[in-house]
């Protein structure tokens, strides 16, 4: 496999079965995909093809059953160890002991940053997310929104240049999650970071990302990548533009002709 | 204010069944009495008054316990060996000794049994077994072998007090470390974090909560175990020493009282329990 400076993610021919009790269970199959460095990847399709599954085997979290997959040259488990991405779960699983500001500090104690530095990372990234000023609140006096904030800011506070993101807007209503959208957008602008993202949603997908990889299930697979021609620069006005409801158009066939809708 | 009338309602209707029952245990002797005298002229009044105030009763009434109380805790000086007060301090260390090691051991075994499937294995079922046992019978043997291997006082009753209460901690704790979340271990897998991080930073203050509540338990527990503990030591000191003693000599004043004394000192150290609880969990941010 070549890998040049710019790839950050690749994968070739990557299968992971799941022995389940009643017979295997093809979670991917023959996965190929290239993330390039700044990209922003959106997978999306139904439940059950496989697109958390994706975001963690490229994480270490799951072990392929077949097939290879480096991240940025190096096996997940290696990029993991080096902790080279920040991973922003679906519930912001915050620590319920811990106020946000000691939250965010939490992956930075693990890798014994020092003190110093901590706060001024949580200061900063607090800020990003538009939390400034509530580091000693406990995650229970939050709303949805901006516990899921903070939890975002927890993964940025790593400062890994690889940002991998399930469904972590899913849990929240529509105003909150174009709000949050916005603010992502702004956000991947600003650093350059590289961004995978899972969600269900078609206007979450196409407001987003760069390529959208559409996948289908039993067995979950990648069924096209739309390539977005969207301005990197977005408002969500692009929304109600022509270039827009064609790339929604696209990713929409493309889950209907993966068999995604039958059930 | 609300909150006080049903306790005192409940309050109102033990002493109402507690003087009656008192009335109606204590008449036979008492009329018994009155035959042996030869008296023939008692009034039901007067059989009222004096079965609330034999020396010996069957069951002795409240205020008889109550006066028994006042004097042996307020009107006796403490270093005295009839002082109640004595006699508790003396229960209260080897409950706080072994309540202490209890919870230590508990918390010990709890953390070895989660991280280590084969000592799961091997020693949840021992633990279970050891409650089995009824502490009325290990407990002098307890005290004879510690005895022969030249350990005296103190410990061997605080041993007892901890053989009780270790056990509510280890299944507490083996619960309360196990609680955490899939996805908080997810995310220390993503962080690389080392498996004493972990174990700091996910599994001890998940398990907090658990801790108080099999505290609370295990400390209750170690004052049973404190004053079973001094019933076959030849009953020198102790709360326990003073019930065996009432009971050699048929002080059932004395017998009561130590019992409500008994009862007051484990309520009080629940509270304590409960109150350390409150302070921790609202440091902790985990009390709303």
């Amino acid at each position: 496999m070549s890998v040049d400076s710019s790839t950050v993610i690749e994968v070739g021919d990557l299968s992971l079965t799941f022995e389940a009790a009643d017979g295997p269970v093809h979670a991917l199959s023959h996965i190929d995909l290239r993330v390039q460095k700044g990209d922003f990847v959106s997978l999306i399709g139904p439940s059950g093809c496989g697109k958390t599954t994706l975001l963690r085997v490229i994480a270490d979290l799951e072990r392929p059953s077949s097939g290879q997959i480096s991240i940025n040259g190096v096996s997940p488990e290696a990029a993991r160890l080096a902790r080279a991405y920040g991973y922003v779960f679906q519930a912001a699983a915050l620590f319920p002991w811990r106020n946000i500001a000691r939250n965010v500090a939490l992956p930075l104690e693990i890798m014994g940053i020092d003190r110093k530095e901590r706060n001024e990372r949580v200061r900063r990234n607090l800020g990003l997310v538009n939390l400034a000023g509530f580091e000693k609140k406990f995650p229970w006096q939050l709303s949805g929104g901006m516990q899921q904030r903070a939890s975002i800011a927890r993964a940025l506070a790593v400062e890994p240049d690889l940002l991998l993101m399930d469904e972590p807007f899913g849990a929240l209503d529509e105003i909150v999650r174009d709000h949050l959208n916005e603010q992502l957008l702004a956000l991947w602008a600003k650093t350059g970071k590289t961004v995978v993202f899972v969600t269900h949603s078609i206007p979450e997908a196409v407001f987003l990302s760069t390529h959208i990889v559409v996948m289908s299930p039993r067995p979950g697979r990648i069924h096209d990548v739309v390539v977005s021609d969207l301005p990197r620069e977005r408002t969500l006005d692009v929304r109600e533009t022509p270039e827009f409801l064609a790339l929604a158009h696209r990713v929409r066939e493309g889950l209907r002709a993966g068999h995604s809708y039958d059930d | 204010m609300t909150r006080i009338w049903p306790v005192a309602f409940v309050l109102l209707c033990i002493f109402a069944i507690w003087y009656a029952a008192a009335f109606f245990l204590n008449r036979p002797f008492q009329i018994d009495t009155y035959g042996r005298a030869d008296r023939t002229d008692w009034t039901h009044a007067e059989l009222l008054a004096d079965t609330m105030r034999q020396e010996r009763p069957v069951l002795p009434a409240p205020h008889q316990v109550a006066v028994e109380i006042w004097q042996t805790t307020i009107e006796k000086k403490i270093t005295s060996k009839r002082s109640l007060v004595y006699h508790a301090s003396i229960t209260l260390s080897s409950t706080l000794l072994g309540f202490l090691i209890g919870t230590t051991l508990g918390i010990l075994l709890a953390v070895a049994i989660v991280h280590n499937r084969s000592l799961d294995a091997s020693l949840m079922p021992w633990i279970i077994a050891s409650q089995t046992i009824p502490i009325l019978a290990i407990a002098p043997m307890i005290i004879v072998v510690l005895n022969a291997i030249g350990i005296q006082g103190l410990l061997p009753k605080a041993f007892i007090s901890t053989y009780l209460s270790f056990f509510p901690v280890v299944v507490g704790m083996v619960k309360g470390l196990r609680t955490p979340e899939v996805i908080h271990l997810d995310l220390m897998r993503t962080w690389n974090a080392s498996p004493w991080q972990v174990f700091w930073n996910l599994r001890w203050p998940s398990s907090i909560p658990f801790l108080f509540t099999s505290m609370k338990i295990a400390i209750a527990i170690a004052l049973v175990g404190a004053i079973v503990g001094e019933l076959p030591t030849g009953a020198v000191a102790g709360l326990g020493a003073r019930l065996l003693a009432g009971s050699y000599y048929g002080q059932t004043i004395q017998i009561w009282s130590a019992l409500v004394a008994a009862s007051l000192l484990a309520a009080v150290l629940v509270a304590l329990v409960g109150l350390a609880d409150r302070i921790v969990l609202r440091r902790m941010g985990l009390q709303r």
